[in-house]
């Protein structure tokens, strides 16, 4: 009795091991076709951007997200990407395909000013 | 005249050389509200909590309205909960006032978002004003997302393509600024070149004993530019209005009162109907600062302007809803 309780057990983990693997084949699969996506974040609180200058690889999806009790806008001063106003919690995201610097200000407070470095 | 209390600043810039060349930098600052009379080139200013002490005689002019700013309509976090209340709260000390005004200026971010329904709440509670005109300038929270048309659509009628307008009432030449419009990053508000060519030619034909008064929601003068507190090109602007004996600036945006004399121009911010912001530099952002809600009506307000004709005086009164 005790055996087959063991033997069961034995097979269940099996299962769940090869289901695993399953999964892991399905993800070496997708990042063998295109390189796993690069995230970054920015968070705007106390009137500022943080961090202030973030490096990323090309491809990188930048996403900003406002913690302040006050609407704020990220838009990149050379025009490549522009938010709508974005309100406490709200945020934005945009993904840089091409190498360089892109500096960036919220429109509303243009004192608050940041910079993506893409490499 | 009033009789003087410790409180009271005394500056005469126009007539008597009493401290003609240094700038007075009085702050009255947010919850305690100032009340200025200005007759014959001396301005007075009270602290509010003095103004029931005051002979009403001495609030009387020939032309009076009152400036309201900042009712962020929309705005519903900890700071004020109920912006819609507070500036009906507002409106009510309007109609409550001795003197009724005869219209109102709005210096600005009388949305939070741009949104339709807040500008219409606003527009609905200011027409339980006694004072049914009203004239805008907007601020950055009103142009959000659509480079202004909305509010161009809504109270820009009568005013140039960019927003800006000017009106005469009895004798007084009002100038409505616009200094929220494509702002550069790192900068500070701007008129831009466009307005500025406006203004010089609006002023060019007005005789130097007019009255000026200019509102804008920005402040002109350089309050705080770490937080963005000034105009760019404001040295421009009122490097214009230079030859005119009288020049009043009626600003909004930081949510506190302050005042300036400088030469012949005479500066004040109005408190916000909606929450108040941080002395400059004394908080680490700009942002909403948030009072117990039983001393929130206490830092908002309402500016009460009287002009009387033929002294070029004004008082001008920010009064808190408390």
């Amino acid at each position: 009795m005790r055996r087959s309780v063991f033997i069961a057990s034995m097979i269940a983990t099996a299962v769940l091991s090869f289901g695993g693997v399953v999964l892991e084949q399905k993800g070496f699969v997708t990042s063998a076709q295109e390189k796993p996506a690069s995230t970054a974040e920015v968070k705007i609180d106390n009137f500022s951007f943080g961090p202030v200058a973030i490096t990323v690889p090309v491809g990188t999806t930048v996403t900003w997200i406002n913690r302040d009790d006050i609407p704020h806008t990220v838009v990149s001063t050379e025009k490549v990407f522009k938010s709508k106003v974005l309100d406490t919690d709200e945020k934005f995201s945009y993904t840089f395909t091409k190498a360089g610097e892109y500096p960036y200000f919220c429109s509303i407070h243009p004192k608050m000013t940041g910079k993506i470095v893409v490499q | 005249m009033a009789h003087r209390t410790k409180d009271e600043i005394l500056h005469d810039h126009n007539h008597d050389g009493i401290d003609r060349r240094g700038f007075l930098k009085c702050m009255a600052w947010a919850g305690t509200g100032a009340f200025c009379v200005m007759q014959g080139g001396v301005l007075k200013s009270y602290s509010m909590s003095r103004l029931a002490e005051m002979n009403p005689e001495n609030m009387k002019g020939e032309l009076s309205f009152v400036q309201i700013s900042d009712s962020h309509m929309g705005f519903n976090k900890p700071a004020n909960p109920d912006v819609a209340a507070t500036l009906q709260a507002a409106v009510d000390k309007i109609n409550a006032l001795s003197v009724p005004p005869e219209f109102l200026l709005h210096t600005g971010d009388i949305s939070h978002l741009s949104k339709p329904e807040e500008f219409d709440s606003v527009e609905q509670i200011l027409k339980s004003a006694s004072a049914k005109d009203v004239f805008y300038v907007p601020g950055e929270h009103d142009v959000l997302n659509d480079d202004g048309k909305q509010y161009h659509e809504r109270f820009g009628k009568g005013a140039q393509p960019g927003g800006w307008y000017s009106f005469e009432k009895k004798g007084v030449h009002f100038l409505g600024l616009v200094n929220v419009m494509n702002l550069k990053a790192g900068g500070l508000g701007t008129l831009g070149n466009e307005q500025l060519e406006w203004l010089e030619k609006d002023v060019k034909h007005l005789k130097s004993s007019t009255p000026i008064i200019v509102f804008a929601h920005i402040p002109l003068w350089t309050v705080y530019p770490e937080w963005g507190w000034g105009t760019e090109d404001s040295a421009q602007a009122l490097a214009y209005l230079k030859k005119f004996g009288s020049v009043t600036v009626l600003n909004g945006h930081i949510h506190q009162t302050m005042q300036k004399v400088e030469g012949n121009v005479t500066f004040h911010t109005a408190c916000s109907t909606a929450f108040p912001q941080p002395k400059p530099g004394e908080a680490p952002s700009p942002g909403p600062m948030k009072v117990p809600a039983e001393q929130l009506r206490s830092v908002l307000g309402i500016t009460d302007v009287n002009y009387v004709a033929g002294q070029h005086a004004l008082a001008v009164v920010d009064s808190t809803l408390a």
